[in-house]
């Protein structure tokens, strides 16, 4: 509280009754000092010991010094209780004495008030007697005395010594003894503490140990093989057809069915962009570098030495082999009279491969020169030709196949045949009599033919145009048996400029029943020799055509000498798939044709077929286009067939047609070359071509459609240029040209031997075969050229009408 | 009769080559494709819708398989299944 002495006391109502300080009786807030004898209140502590109210204050008590205590009377709770004692005598006089002299000083103060309105005049203070209060006491205590006296030194030296020069040495403190003094540490024993006992914690690991393996665990699987698949008879099909779930199902499911396929019909979403853009670059952009380069070219000495190539054919399935035909170098008036010409030297087909451009690989003996000639397409080892003599000729290599196949090595080893020539009389010719021989390994394998067909009942005139028909043509309906053999069954169609078109057909087997209505020849037949195969054995000489057909219109009379011809629907399978759906056989309502009468035992009756068009282009000696059909009908006037429907013929060209064929992309549209121009044709149209080119100064001697692109075709030229036209481009002159060769073009035959690859084959009127390669441009079709080139053409077809 | 009318004039949309209807085993119905290729598409395509519903039903059986549209290069392959039939068109897209 800052009073030390000041103890604040509670007093019972029995305490202030001893003492007689009592509240408001005796002890007032005015008067509230209590003197209380020091003797009564131990006397109180002894007796009422622990309740006694100065028990708190007992020890004070006992230690003051004086004889009275003071007790006040806190009526304002100061102290904190309603009491307080004091401890001590000064402050107990103090509190008893001072609140007289401030009473009094107050009486006072308030009369001076009173009198202070007057002036008091100014009295210099007196001078009062010192009166000690006890500071000096203070004062002494604090002033600092000397309690010793000091003593004083003095210190002389002799005044020469005093700025000498000094020199200072340097001394170790470790020499002189004492001169230091050092705490040395040492081991102090009392502080090592001796480890007794430590902490240490130990893991314990089992010895038990848990492992596992995985052990193939083979379940027992169902697993079943089916032979063939399971189908449901017809009955079946028909009930569940006509079921009700049936209808639900549709009913429900077309609609999701429609939806898919017309937003197929709408667009492509699957259409790159990009890609289509840069083909587009490819083709617009700048005059692109279009040429044929020269891949090879193969020529040979020995066979080819004064002659032309006549007809060039690729080999069907294998790469790089290439077929030739030869003849004799002809003038123009010497082809004419072909009949007379004999043979001097032996006519070939040379077979040549990529690989070896010095030997041909292979050769086919040909009774005449032939003058056209194609591989088979259901298989590539049979080869049709046809001669200047008018006869077809079939070959059969497939022992040399592998040897073709295998052209990059060298052939070797294989014995050659021989062949002796017979110069007989045309009509003599039958067969030729190998001898093998020992040749040198280089020279070609001789091939010879297998069957030759039967003079009397082949052309008149030069066979000029051969074409295999596609499986489904069947001009015969042959017996129950032969119909399971209908794969194998092939078919020939030739034309010959003595007016007639021949349907030949190679039945796979002997029939019986040809051999024995067969008009055997006049006991002249030879034997095969050994190594010859004997396919066609029982064709030879005895083969005959199935169907001829004499273009000679009814009501004219005139006739045509065909040169070329183009069939329809010439599709080449060179696989056999069954998914060419097998058509009904084409009958032909005829009985009385002595054409017909084959050696075959079967019917006459010939129904019409359906689906096939029998329409067909043949381009004539004189420069004539006719478009006609070989349904035979029975012209009532002379119960004779002839072709009935009407027949079109236009005249554009002034000489022969060498090409008349069709654009591998459309199926009507027809490419004739001829004379001193060329003409597109399309398949319905009678007013005229759609296309023709103007008179050239050369006489166009080839052509060709390129297989890859629709708008691109090949002209080949008598000064040994190839133009090459392109329809999208340039319709009235060729977009490029290029020579190839100084002597004519005989002959184009392109062939795309790989997606990259393509070749043209043009061969020259020197012998000479050039293989040329088609720069890309050539030979990829832009991407919408199919679309383009039918716009174009159907075009030209509207400005015709 | 509806039933050949339906075919026929899903059949007659632009591009279509082929129609086939399969019943539940995959032995087909109604096609008009040759035998060989038939059996052969009903068969692998049958398993292959078996497949592609039990893909779509194992990850929500709520949900069930409503059309199977396969594009290749050369045409697209369409599947409309039902509980009891499959109904296969095989169309060329426009180009």
């Amino acid at each position: 509280i800052g009073h030390p002495e000041i103890f604040p006391l509670v007093f019972t109502t029995k305490t202030q009754e001893i003492f007689n300080c009592r509240v408001d009786e005796d002890v007032t807030e005015e008067n509230c000092f209590k003197l209380i004898k020091k003797e009564d209140i131990i006397q109180d502590l002894k007796t009422r010991a622990t309740i006694s109210d100065f028990h708190p204050i007992k020890k004070v008590v006992l230690e003051y010094p004086g004889e009275e205590l003071l007790v006040v009377f806190d009526a304002k709770f100061q102290y904190g209780q309603n009491f307080y004692f004091v401890a001590s005598e000064e402050a107990k006089e103090n509190l008893l004495k001072p609140p007289e002299t401030t009473e009094e000083k107050g009486e006072k103060e308030e009369e001076n008030r009173e009198e202070t309105l007057e002036i008091h005049p100014y009295k210099p203070p007196v001078h009062k007697p010192w009166v000690s209060l006890g500071s000096e006491k203070e004062v002494e205590e604090e002033s600092v005395k000397d309690t010793v006296t000091k003593i004083k030194y003095m210190i002389s030296r002799v005044r020469k010594k005093f700025g000498a020069p000094i020199t200072f040495t340097d001394k170790n403190a470790s020499q002189v003894k004492d001169s230091y003094f050092e705490c040395t540490s040492y081991q102090d024993k009392t502080f090592s503490i001796k480890i007794l006992e430590k902490d240490v914690g130990v893991q314990m690991v089992p010895k038990v140990r848990e492992a596992s393996t995985q052990t193939k665990w083979t379940y027992p699987k169902n697993a079943a093989t089916q032979y063939f698949p399971r189908q449901l008879s017809n009955e079946e099909k028909e009930e569940s057809l006509s079921s009700e779930k049936l209808k639900e199902f549709l009913t429900s499911v077309h609609l999701r069915m429609e939806i898919a396929l017309q937003q197929n019909e709408i667009m492509n979403a699957f259409f790159d962009d990009w890609k289509a853009l840069a083909e587009d670059e490819n083709s617009s952009g700048g005059k692109p570098d279009v040429y044929l380069k020269a891949y090879q070219s193969f020529t040979d000495l020995q066979y080819l030495k004064d002659r032309t190539i006549s007809c060039i054919c690729w080999h069907p399935t294998i790469y790089g082999i290439i077929a030739v035909s030869a003849r004799d170098r002809l003038s123009y008036k010497e082809q004419v009279n072909l009949s007379d010409k004999s043979l001097l030297q032996q006519s070939v087909i040379l077979f040549w491969s990529f690989f070896d451009s010095m030997h041909p690989q292979l050769m086919l003996e040909c009774p005449e020169d032939i003058f056209c000639f194609q591989f088979s397409p259901s298989d590539p080892s049979i080869i049709a030709g046809g001669c200047i003599n008018g006869q077809v000729v079939l070959w059969d290599i497939s022992q040399h196949e592998e040897k073709l196949q295998n052209a990059k090595t060298v052939a070797d080893g294989i014995k050659i045949t021989a062949v002796s020539t017979v110069n007989a009389s045309i009509l003599n010719i039958l067969q030729y009599i190998c001898m093998s021989g020992g040749k040198n390994s280089t020279e070609p394998t001789l091939v010879r033919y297998c069957a030759v067909s039967s003079i009397q009942y082949s052309h008149k005139k030069p066979v000029t145009d051969i074409h295999w028909l596609p499986d489904y043509f069947e001009d015969n309906q042959m017996a129950a048996t032969f119909d399971k053999r209908a794969e194998t069954r092939l078919q020939l169609v030739t034309c010959s400029p003595d007016c007639s078109v021949l349907f030949w057909n190679i039945p796979a087997t002997k029939l019986p029943e040809q051999l024995s209505s067969d008009k055997v020849r006049e006991g002249e037949i030879f034997d095969m020799p050994p190594d010859v195969p004997d396919t066609f054995k029982h064709l030879d000489l005895c083969w005959k055509p199935l169907v001829k057909i004499n273009l000679c219109e009814s009501d004219i009379n005139t006739e045509y000498g065909p040169v070329r011809m183009s069939l329809r629907e010439l599709h080449y399978h060179y696989k056999t798939s069954e998914k060419v759906q097998s058509l009904n056989t084409l009958e032909v309502p005829t009985k009385e044709s002595p054409y017909t009468e084959m050696g075959t035992s079967s019917s006459k009756n010939l129904k019409v077929l359906q689906n096939i068009s029998t329409d067909f282009f043949v381009g004539t000696v004189d420069g004539e286009i006719v478009y006609s059909d070989w349904k035979m009908e029975i012209d009532s006037d002379s119960a004779k067939p002839v072709i009935q429907k009407h027949t079109q013929k236009d005249t554009i060209h002034t000489e022969t047609i060498n090409t008349l064929q069709r654009s591998p992309f459309f199926k009507d549209i027809i490419l004739s070359v001829g004379g001193r121009n060329f003409a597109i044709w399309k398949e319905g149209i009678t007013n005229g071509p759609i296309l023709q080119s103007s008179c050239s100064a050369g006489r166009n001697t080839a052509g060709h459609w390129s297989l890859t692109r629709p708008g691109v075709f090949f002209i080949g030229r008598d000064d040994g240029n190839i133009d090459i036209w392109d329809l999208l481009k340039k319709t009235h002159e060729p977009s490029h040209f290029q020579n190839i060769s100084e002597s004519m073009i005989t002959f184009i035959s392109p062939w795309t031997a790989s997606p990259k690859q393509h070749f043209v084959a043009v061969s020259d009127g020197l012998g000479v075969l050039h293989v040329l390669e088609i720069c890309q441009t050539l030979s990829h079709p832009s991407r919408n050229e199919h679309a383009d080139v039918l716009d174009y053409l159907e075009r030209e077809v509207k400005y015709l009408k | 009769a509806e039933v050949e009318e339906t075919l026929k004039r899903i059949q007659a949309h632009r591009g279509v080559v082929a129609t086939i209807v399969v019943n539940a085993e995959g032995i087909p119905i109604r096609t008009t494709l040759d035998n060989s290729t038939t059996v052969q598409y009903a068969g692998l395509l049958h398993q292959l819708t078996m497949k592609a519903r039990s893909t779509v039903r194992d990850i929500d059986p709520q949900n069930d398989l409503t059309f199977l549209r396969i594009r290749s290069k050369k045409h697209e392959i369409m599947v409309a299944p039902d509980k009891e039939y499959l109904l296969i068109v095989i169309q060329n897209p426009c180009e």
